[in-house]
């Protein structure tokens, strides 16, 4: 193995990049959470956002209507199973399943006449000065404006929640629905609203893989980065900016692989693929036991159905 | 208005209607999706659900409609047993292609010898495999509260990459020149799990999934630890002032659905797959979640579920065949079920009243 | 003077029972005006129309001479109404300020609602710090998180739902020298209880419920506690009767008993010791949240402890799980009767299972014997009147009186040797907490060990011989319950809490009525 043939500037760079679908999706599934709704559902309505963003990129050859019809697949999703639990009560857990399962399959479908096209170009962007420093530069401002976005989401998700009346109330329908209830609130509108939010996160975020980060379609292409999202969560204690750490953390870890396979480590490829899947259950592990104890911040109401008859 | 009202008890009734009606609202909503692909959905709905049983070629499906069900009911029985107990493992799908590998391995190892504790041994191993597997999940959840549903999700894509390095590297068929995979287990008559009678696609992993079906009813309506997982699922809290253990139970469930699901990877790669490849596994794993919750995580339910669901893939390939609908299209349509079914779901337990506004 | 508010004809029907059956009264400006009536006689969802949170199916409200109806709560709010819950709309994870702002329309920035909950907390004799998280507070510092909310927005009519049930006597105290205190400033008070001394010292008129329907107003001072409850209750009640009996040998033995692991907001216990003679009954009191969820948990098995520290004729049985101990002979009743004691949507049979599969031999080989466990349920259902279509029901199908019924049941037909219970009778109706009282001192007569934890103190002084009190996790040492005064109860379970105690002519008065409990007799 030659590890002087990696461009470690190159790999930080692009850790940004790897580390932004799951940054998107999991930030918009933090809101979920927080709001007492667990969604299992990321995978589906990523897949679906990245077919859904992919086509309309390329028929409309414009990035950003491709991330808006991404945003509104994933959103739509999204009240499927807010429809479902909301109303119909349905158990979290496994229409969540069923959300991913379907969203596989619907995006299969969609995907049909997308394999093997090439993507658009998304530009990056040209900060003067700052994109000009060297070593700092390549590696923090020269990437795409999603990027920027996925960071000034997870700024705002974190202010809202932190100082605002709005998220106020998000919090309190996560912790004690029927306290909320009792107040006046309108649990389950709040809490679609919330669902719609992570949807629409999850369909950014696939898009960011169909249009970016790979750039084209094909089948199963989020290879379960929903499910690293939904973990991301529980790493994050439900903390915004946690959430943006531990999604570069993992994003330098998928791009580190990925230079060690192409380094030519002496190791078979399928061990390296599997790293990033085992470091989040070892991560997964870590955060709930000992000290940690993640599950301690977690929602009190998370996954419970609510209905307002007594 | 239209109001939920929460039944005293649940609907007897309705707990069995229910797939029924998710059923038939699959069909509908299936048969738009057919509309809007340009297909005629009449046609598409009876070339799936009707002519592999009645049709011209149904004597070719009929027999693959046990091959297919075989699995779906395996794993889903031993899924449901943790459902019902409120452990979710959702990796079946890992389960399956570790039970397979481990199996085909200890098979493997003993090429060519024609012993008849080859197959034997093999069955053992592949439950075994499973069943180590899913404890990987287990024991982190009782150790560490670790999300069993995450792990044992993450686990499939591990698996995964598992049996690409197997197919590729160490079970690899020496005497292959091309594709990667291993040799051919049903081809070597020690290992191959051949049909029991000609013709009805009747294998071992089909008789298994009956016996799974009969010992799961037997457990679950008769036996004390039956009871302690529809308690534990429940009301947990309520469990532990019966005195269920926890732990036992998670380890117990966990070991069940890990095993069966070990069982079914390893029939299917003795039998109608043969071999272990880069894409053995075929998605049964999951699908077999839409098959217990389809049959209401009930024995005799998922042996139902488990042949409609097999219905779908056979009619799937024939609709693939015959009217050029695309296979995704089976697959959203099986999503699809599984929606409907936990929609309509809510008329087991709740009654709906239908109000006239203005009455206040 | 017109009166704040007035209600006509009130009727609200749920599918098989009417809660409310044209129901009228009304509260004059500067009244406290008390709603009377057992469980189950229709006050919460009385109040909650009133609150908006339920929608009547006829009658009308008026408030200030203006038709009332309002929508949801947030209008209540907003017309003056402000409502203090009986069970709690508080979020733990959250800050006393935070949850003091979702209360209101449009709080004041966080820094402001901080200073103004200060100020409004202490001058009402409440003091709060903003700050602390919820769940971190006592069930009397709670009250006062919703009492403080209520006050900053200036209510002109405030609703309380049996509000006293969480305090010591110092605490009830307290909050009623502030409830004056907002009277006297033109407040009005809706005051919902059942508690008849109360109503007696605090309110100027009472509105009487039964089964849904006013059956009476009158002034509360002018009547005497005893002539309230047939009011109320429509029949004169049944008073548990006991044999005196000479307490036999120790049977149970607890001591240095302190929680390890406790849930984020639970309670830990500290070094918890007492004894348990056969044929006595020892009640244990304390205020919700002092550790009497960890105390039963701790004696059923469902936390397990060393060895030594519970034994059972000796026998450490600290370590073992509530199977093992059952099979010993030692039971429990926990306070949840649905989802905790009971499975919620699981059949009386199969709640029958749920404990007594053991001793009631309802397994063999590991094989459930329905009809036996049948058989067993129907015998619990005959012994102790409970009132189902049959065995097949499920649990949540029951009245709560019914299901406390099948559930205390359940246990004392097991025959055991001892008996652990909490809140036998919380949320039950009057003739069945009357009927679980009396099997409990049955099983005592006939030589069981029982523990009953309750924060009713009434039931307590009823059935105990001898009392002990839980504060913070701590027990006091028992002492006889005979003879013993409600001040000393109160300072045995922790007395007011850092709290300022205002020393106002209402506080006598009502000390009075404590020393002098059941007196019955109108204050001159």
């Amino acid at each position: 193995m030659d590890l002087s043939s990696i461009n470690w500037i190159l790999l930080l760079a692009s850790l940004m990049v790897a580390a932004t679908p799951i940054l998107l999706a999991g930030v918009g599934e933090l809101v979920t959470e927080r709001a007492g709704v667990l969604n299992l559902g990321v995978e589906g309505m990523m897949i679906t956002g990245a077919i859904c963003g992919f086509a309309i990129g390329v028929e409309t050859n414009s990035a950003i209507l491709g991330f808006v019809a991404a945003a509104l697949a994933g959103a739509a999703l999204s009240m499927l199973f807010g429809l479902l639990t909301q109303y119909l009560l349905s158990n979290q857990v496994a229409t969540g399943l069923a959300l991913t399962l379907f969203g596989l399959g619907l995006s299969a479908l969609i995907g049909q006449g997308y394999i093997g096209i090439k993507g658009l170009e998304v530009a990056k962007i040209h900060i003067p000065l700052l994109s000009d420093i060297p070593v700092l530069g390549p590696i923090l401002f020269r990437h795409d404006a999603m990027v920027y976005v996925s960071i000034f989401i997870v700024a705002g998700v974190w202010a809202t929640l932190r100082y605002t009346r709005a998220g106020l109330i998000l919090r309190a329908v996560g912790e004690n629905h029927d306290a909320a209830h009792a107040l006046g609130y309108k649990v389950v509108r709040i809490r679609l609203m919330a669902i719609a939010f992570g949807g629409a996160c999850a369909g950014l975020g696939g898009a960011y893989l169909s249009l970016v980060r790979v750039p084209q379609w094909t089948e199963g292409m989020t290879a379960g980065a929903g499910w690293i999202a939904l973990a991301l969560v529980v790493f994050a204690s439900w903390k915004p900016w946690r959430i943006l750490i531990g999604a570069y953390l993992f994003g330098g870890l998928t791009v580190l692989q990925l230079n060690l396979q192409a380094a030519g480590m002496k190791v078979p490829v399928e061990y390296l693929a599997m790293s990033p899947y085992l470091v989040t259950i070892l991560v997964l592990v870590i955060m709930s036991s000992g000290r940690g104890r993640a599950h301690l911040n977690a929602p009190a109401e998370l996954g419970r159905s609510f209905h307002a008859s007594s | 208005m239209i109001q939920l009202e929460k039944r005293p008890t649940p609907s007897k009734f309705w707990t069995w209607t229910t797939p029924v009606l998710a059923v038939a609202l699959t069909m509908i909503a299936g048969g738009l999706m057919f509309a809007l692909l340009g297909k005629n959905p009449f046609l598409a709905i009876k070339t799936i659900f009707y002519d592999p049983i009645l049709g011209e070629f149904a004597f070719y499906y009929r027999g693959q409609l046990l091959v297919k069900a075989g699995p779906l009911i395996l794993i889903a029985v031993g899924l449901a047993m943790g459902f019902k107990a409120g452990i979710w493992n959702i990796g079946a799908e890992g389960q399956y292609i570790m039970g397979a590998i481990v199996g085909a391995g200890v098979g493997l190892a003993f090429y060519p010898s024609d012993s008849p504790l080859i197959l034997p041994a093999m069955i053992l191993a592949g439950a075994i495999g499973g069943l180590l597997w899913a404890m990987i999940p287990a024991i982190l959840k009782v150790k560490f509260s670790t999300n069993e549903i995450l792990v044992s999700l993450l686990l499939v894509y591990v698996a995964e990459q598992i049996q690409a390095a197997m197919a590729l590297g160490l079970l690899r068929n020496p005497d292959a020149t091309g594709f990667p995979g291993s040799r051919n287990l049903a081809q070597w008559d020690a290992s191959a799990n051949l049909e029991l009678i000609a013709g009805t696609g009747m294998h071992l992993g089909v008789v298994a999934a009956l016996i799974a079906v009969i010992f799961a009813y037997i457990l679950l309506s008769r036996h004390l630890m039956g009871f302690h997982i529809q308690l534990a699922g429940q009301s947990p809290k309520a469990a532990r002032f019966g005195g269920v253990n926890p732990t036992r139970l998670v380890i117990f469930c966990m070991a069940i659905s890990g095993a069966l699901a070990g069982l079914a990877g390893l029939f299917e790669v003795t039998g109608p797959a043969g071999q272990i490849s880069i894409n053995f596994n075929s998605g049964y794993g999951f699908t077999a979640i839409i098959v217990a919750f389809l049959g209401r995580l009930h024995p005799i339910g998922i042996l139902l579920a488990g042949l409609l669901m097999a219905l779908t893939y056979i009619g799937g390939e024939a609709a693939q065949a015959t009217l050029g609908i695309p296979a995704a299209a089976i697959q959203a349509f099986q999503g699809m079920l599984l929606f409907f079914l936990l929609g309509v779901d809510v008329l087991s337990n709740y009654r709906i009243r239908f109000l006239r506004k203005g009455v206040a | 003077m017109t009166d704040l508010l007035t209600i006509q004809g009130l009727t609200k029907a749920y599918p098989g029972v009417v809660a409310n059956d044209d129901v009228s009264f009304a509260i004059a400006p500067g009244e406290i005006h008390a709603l009377l009536g057992e469980n189950g006689a229709g006050k919460s969802t009385l109040v909650k129309m009133i609150y908006g949170l339920v929608k009547p199916d006829a009658g009308a409200m008026h408030l200030h001479g203006q038709p009332f109806t309002p929508p949801e709560p947030r209008a209540a709010r907003a017309a003056g109404v402000a409502m203090v819950f009986q069970h709690f709309s508080l979020f733990e994870a959250l800050s006393v300020a935070e949850n003091v702002g979702l209360g209101m329309e449009s709080p004041p920035p966080m820094n402001q609602l901080s200073r103004e909950i200060r100020e409004v907390s202490h001058a009402y004799g409440l003091p709060l710090d903003p700050r602390r998280l919820v769940g971190d507070l006592s069930a009397g510092e709670r009250q006062r998180v919703e009492i403080v909310r209520c006050l900053l927005q200036d209510p002109k009519l405030l609703i309380m739902d049996e509000p006293t049930s969480v305090l010591t006597p110092q605490e009830v105290e307290i909050l009623f020298a502030t409830l004056n205190k907002l009277k006297s400033e033109g407040t009005s008070i809706l005051y919902i209880s059942h508690k008849l001394e109360e109503i007696r010292a605090l309110c100027d008129g009472a509105t009487i419920l039964r089964r849904g329907k006013v059956v009476g107003s009158c002034d509360p001072r002018q009547q005497s506690a005893a002539e309230l409850a047939e009011l109320m209750v429509g029949e004169a009640l049944h008073v548990p009767d006991r044999a005196a009996s000479e307490p036999g040998e120790v049977v149970l033995q607890v001591a240095g008993l302190t929680s390890e692991h406790v849930s984020t907001f639970g309670t830990r216990l500290q070094n918890v010791g007492f004894e348990v003679h056969a044929g006595e009954v020892l009640g244990i009191g304390g205020v919700a949240g002092n550790g009497q969820d960890e105390l039963l948990s701790a004696l059923s098995g469902e936390t397990r402890g060393a060895r030594e520290t519970v034994r059972l004729r000796g026998d450490p049985v600290g370590h073992l799980g509530p199977n093992a101990r059952r099979d010993r002979g030692m039971l429990s009743a926990p306070e949840e009767r649905l989802g905790h004691a009971a499975a919620p949507d699981m059949s009386l049979t199969e709640n029958g299972v749920l404990s007594g599969w053991q001793r009631e031999k309802l397994t063999s080989g590991g094989f459930v014997r329905w009809g036996a466990a049948r058989a067993f349920a129907e015998k619990i259902i005959e012994g102790f009147d409970v009132r189902t279509p049959g065995t097949h029901v499920a649990a949540r199908a029951l009245s709560g009186g019914n299901l406390q019924k099948f559930v205390i049941g359940r246990e004392i037909l097991q025959r055991p040797d001892v008996l652990v219970v909490n809140q036998p009778t919380w949320g039950v109706d009057a003739a069945a907490a009357a009927a679980i009282r009396q099997a409990l001192l049955d099983l005592a007569a006939q030589g069981a060990a029982v523990i009953v934890i309750s924060q009713d103190l009434d039931e307590l002084m009823e059935v105990s011989d001898r009392f002990a009190a839980l504060n913070a996790g701590h027990l006091s040492a028992p002492r006889p319950a005979r003879g013993l005064t409600i001040e000393q109860i109160g300072l045995m379970l922790g007395g007011a809490h850092d709290m300022d105690v205002a020393h106002t002519e209402d506080a006598e008065q009502i000390k009075d009525m404590y020393q002098n409990p059941k007196s019955g007799e109108p204050r001159p």
